[in-house]
């Protein structure tokens, strides 16, 4: 079977890349560019770890394919530090707690960097239906929660909350 | 304190909110080749015939192995050695591993699952405990205490029968508590290496590397010195990663074989597989009260579905009886038990191992005793809490019981005097308590060395590393790990490193199992620092002429505490200290204290000391249809003290979630094929989209109040929260729908079926509840008479069974 190749921007990044044409945007992202950071809880899309964001929309990335990435603007949790200086919810999801074994932690942060940036104050209610596609188990979500609302505190204090995901 | 008790960042909080922690599947070397397991599709068969040759000659392919490759069996416990990596001749559920296939990439190797050629001879399948008690023929397993048990307990400690005749009333339930998994996020993984220097390395997302590092020596004959294990941060353990599992043993030996990196992944439906999860228990409970709430006696039988394999099941077995006596005073006890096997994934430990079922059966009862009674469910409790520093009827050796003032605080926050029968009705309150270890007091296998073990490095730099074998999971064990040693040396958690479970590099830690992490490496790293930091006040004090005693380490100096001014930097008495004494190691280690049982079964149990919680749950319940919501959970847990309080919040919050995914909509269970096809007893669904779990729509606020009464042994007074808050969850949850709607639920989970049952049974003039009613005959063997201490008892059975203590534990 001959390779894919396509280009793309990841996390800012123009990028060019061959792989095996029945490969997932997940395993395109983790084998063959080493962006280990999604992970992956069932391939099926139930879980919710491997959510990034695709033309800054949340998707499951374990569903979508490679090849349909061509030309399209994907950003993972590499990619949310922008100049070397952490996202907010970075910052807070670290600072309480929101993250235990981290290992769904990263589809948490881009499910929820897409809520603020679409909704920049929202509620506990539109906080908690954005990312009830992201299981997580070992917080009980109330400290996810905490987390993405004090993000919302912190860009207030001046740090860039909206970042432009792909300039 | 600077560090303790303060709420804090965890030291891996940066790494995990990056996405940067590297998780057993991200670990990538080249010429790495990857590993598939065909996994049986009959639930109990004879392996008649393998035919791999046509999967050998597949493109890609560069090994198959099958159980002739693994002679030698292992097991977690000691007495349970009856696993092997790969079936030898016999398959005892659907997913028990019977091949694997290596190859260049996994596609490859999934494609060469299918030309294997596997013929079975079915044997007769045991679906349930009841099929396996009067079924003694086919043995699932050539071992166990008869026929398909696994294994029979039956202790007694004071006169059981007497105390019950003696009592006002006598109370009788039966429980039924279904199986559930961890349903860990992370799925297993594993690589697999042979190193440099020609030696063994696997990488694997285990809790327990020191049990899994025994047992891959054991599996395959080599010098343990060999080998390295190296825990990977788990992505979510909660039990399910605390055995050896089959896909570890098999990589080793295909990376050993092929001197390539080899690197497993499993798929969701096979994390199913490998289970280990909570045991369905069937309960019978007997309590005997006098009017006034007080317990005159208690019997607890219980019947669990083992599964497959023994795994940590003889643990299990014993757990399902450890604990009813830790929490209310109980004169005399009686406590059987029986395991059985069956076709099914193994069950295991499961967060509250073995606990929760019983005390789920507990707690319900205690409620229907005081309805009974007239008492409120607090002030009954409040009555018969046991006192601190207790040797119970059954020897454990009680520590500090904040649970008084759990019940205290939780009732006060939930307002439930003005809730708790008041509520209109399809609303309601109830209440749970419950008591967990601080890690298990013995190990798995029988030995008199430390359980932890800690090492610290200190150079001229100023940084320091601590060394230790124990496992991060989640939990914050690698936070405990630097806070304690921040805390002693006075400096920064950011100036400590800590390299962890690591059997190479770190001193053994057994694992992050049985709530021990916190209690035993902590107190081991307290000794480790103290010790460095006595050697650095001796070339501080000559240098500064201050007596040693007076001398305090914080913000990073080592100052008078007469004098602050006077002072030198941390990093520089370190130097001192290089000069004075040669290269700054330190070592501290932790054994927990001897137990008071010497009976046969008292090394299940016994902790340095137990951590108490008390949990009231509101439901709203529509009696139309059954449908259950939990709007709201309060919940109280003795800490003794907390460390971290941002991490120990997560912990209870946690355990709360857990635990409400157990009492609303968890199920492993199972069905069978359609005739048509192979009627094969198989998983009912293992996905994660069909197991139901709760997601951030379900789940409820929860408002967590922390008791700091610090219990001199655990490590700055703190006692275990890893596991303990789920367990008063699930009874009260029973019990607040009988407050809401006036049925019993005997049964976990709790769902919308059961509740309309009972609602229906108490309409028509039934018993309103929805439970079990029969319980299955078990040859009970006659109990070992064990005099509790009041009665003159040292601890010994009676009679002439005076065996040293059985070495099972987790």
């Amino acid at each position: 079977m001959p390779n894919a190749h396509i280009t793309l921007t990841v996390n800012r990044e123009a990028t060019e890349i061959a792989f095996a044409p029945y490969k997932t945007l997940l395993e395109v992202l983790r084998e063959d560019l080493n962006l280990c950071g999604t992970k992956h809880g069932c391939e099926l899309g139930e879980c919710g770890a491997c959510a990034v964001l695709l033309d800054d929309q949340p998707v499951l990335s374990c569903l979508v394919l490679g090849v349909d990435c061509g030309g399209r603007c994907v950003t993972t949790v590499e990619g949310l530090a922008v100049d070397g200086r952490l996202h907010p919810l970075q910052e807070t999801f670290a600072d309480l707690g929101a993250a235990q074994c981290g290992y769904c932690t990263p589809g948490f942060l881009v499910a929820a960097k897409a809520l603020l940036d679409e909704h920049p104050n929202p509620t506990r209610d539109q906080i908690k239906e954005a990312l009830s596609g992201n299981l997580c188990r070992c917080t009980g979500y109330q400290q996810i929660f905490e987390a993405v609302e004090a993000a919302i505190g912190r860009s207030a204090e001046g740090l860039a909350l909206r970042q432009p995901a792909n300039p | 304190m600077n560090i303790i008790g303060k709420p804090r960042r965890r030291v891996d909080g940066r790494a995990k909110a990056t996405g940067q922690t590297k998780f057993a599947d991200d670990i990538m070397l080249p010429r790495m080749v990857h590993c598939k397991l065909l996994r049986s599709t009959a639930p109990h068969a004879r392996i008649v015939r393998i035919d791999a040759a046509r999967a050998r000659a597949h493109p890609g392919v560069l090994l198959i192995l099958d159980g002739r490759d693994f002679p030698i069996p292992y097991g977690i416990l000691p007495v349970s050695q009856d696993e092997h990596a790969l079936a030898v001749d016999r398959v005892r559920f659907v997913g028990d591993p019977v091949a694997a296939v290596i190859a260049r990439d996994e596609l490859t190797a999934f494609e060469a699952l299918d030309l294997i050629d596997v013929e079975y001879e079915p044997l007769r399948t045991f679906a349930a405990p009841e099929d396996s008690l009067q079924h003694d023929d086919p043995r699932i397993h050539e071992y166990g205490d008869r026929g398909n048990i696994h294994k029979l307990v039956s202790l007694e400690f004071g006169d059981v029968g007497r105390a019950l005749a003696d009592a006002d009333k006598v109370f009788e339930d039966t429980f039924f508590y279904q199986g559930n998994t961890h349903l860990p996020i992370e799925q297993h993984a594993a690589v697999a290496a042979k190193d440099p220097d020609g030696k063994l390395v696997l990488w694997s997302s285990t809790q327990t590397p020191h049990y899994v590092h025994r047992a891959l020596a054991k599996a395959l004959d080599m010098p343990a010195a060999h080998i390295r294990v190296v825990a990977t941060p788990n992505g979510g353990g909660f039990g399910g990663k605390s055995d050896p599992f089959n896909h570890e043993i098999v990589i080793a030996k295909a990376a050993w074989l092929l001197d390539r990196p080899v690197k497993i992944c499993l798929t969701r439906e096979e994390v199913f597989y490998c289970h280990r999860g909570r045991h369905p228990v069937l309960m019978r409970m007997k309590t005997g009260v006098n009017d006034d709430g007080t317990i005159t006696g208690m019997e607890v039988q219980t019947v669990l579905d083992g599964g497959a394999y023994g795994s940590y099941g003889v643990a299990s077995t014993f757990y399902t009886g450890a604990l009813q006596t830790v929490t209310y005073h109980i004169p005399a006890y009686r406590f059987q038990g029986c395991r059985v096997f069956t076709n099914k994934p193994p069950c295991g430990p499961k967060r509250g191992h073995g606990t929760p079922q019983s005390r789920f059966g507990q707690e319900i009862q205690l409620d229907k005793i005081a309805d009974a009674l007239g008492l409120d469910p607090a002030d009954l409790r409040l009555r018969i809490v046991e006192k601190p520093e207790t040797l119970t009827a059954n020897y454990l050796r009680l520590g500090t019981i904040g649970l008084a003032e759990c019940i205290r605080r939780v009732t006060r926050a939930a307002d439930w005097s003005s809730k708790h029968r008041r509520l209109p009705f399809g609303r309601g309150v109830g209440l749970a308590c419950s008591s967990y270890l601080s890690g298990a007091g013995l190990p798995i296998y029988w030995n008199d060395m430390p359980h932890s073990g800690v090492q610290l490095k200190l150079d001229r730099s100023g940084g320091v590393t601590a060394f230790c074998g124990a496992t991060e999971i989640g939990q914050g064990s690698d936070d405990v790990l630097v806070a304690c040693v921040a805390e002693v040396l006075g400096i920064d958690p950011i100036d400590i490193r800590a390299v962890t479970g690591d059997t190479d590099l770190t001193p053994v830690d057994l694992g992050s199992y049985s709530s021990r992490v916190t209690l035993m490496m902590g107190n081991a790293a307290i000794q480790a620092a103290e010790r460095a930091r006595d050697l650095l006040a001796d070339s501080v004090s000559r240098k500064l002429a201050v007596p040693k005693d007076r001398l305090v380490f914080a913000d990073r100096r080592v100052f008078d505490t007469e004098n602050p001014s006077v002072g030198i930097a941390f990093a520089e008495a370190v130097q001192l200290a290089e000069a004075a004494f040669g290269t700054i190691g330190t070592t501290g280690s932790y054994t927990p204290p001897r137990s008071a049982a010497r009976f046969k079964g008292g090394g299940v149990g016994p902790s340095p000391t137990y951590s108490y919680s008390a949990a009231i749950v509101e439901v709203d319940v529509d009696p139309a249809t059954g449908w259950i919501h939990v709007p709201r959970v309060w919940i109280a847990h003795d800490i003794g003290r907390a460390l971290n309080p941002t991490l120990v919040r997560g912990q209870v919050e946690g355990s709360v979630y857990m635990a409400l995914g157990e009492a609303l909509m968890e199920e492993q269970i199972f069905r069978r094929l359609p005739p048509r096809l192979s009627h094969a007893l198989v998983h009912k669904f293992p996905s994660i989209l069909e197991y139901k779990s709760p997601t951030t729509m379900d789940m409820p606020e929860v408002f967590t109040e922390l008791i700091e009464e610090p219990d001199p042994r655990g490590p700055f007074g703190a006692k275990e929260v890893g596991q303990g808050p789920l367990l008063p969850v699930m009874p009260a949850v029973a019990n607040a729908v009988f407050d809401a709607v006036g049925v019993r639920i005997d049964e976990v989970p709790t769902t919308p079926e059961k509740i309309l049952k009972a609602l229906e049974a108490k309409a028509a003039g039934k018993p309103a509840r929805y439970g079990p009613s029969h319980f299955p005959d078990v040859p009970w063997p006659e109990p070992l008479q064990v005099p509790p201490p009041w009665e003159g008892g040292d601890g010994k059975a009676r009679g002439p069974e005076r065996a040293t203590p059985q070495v099972i534990q987790s």
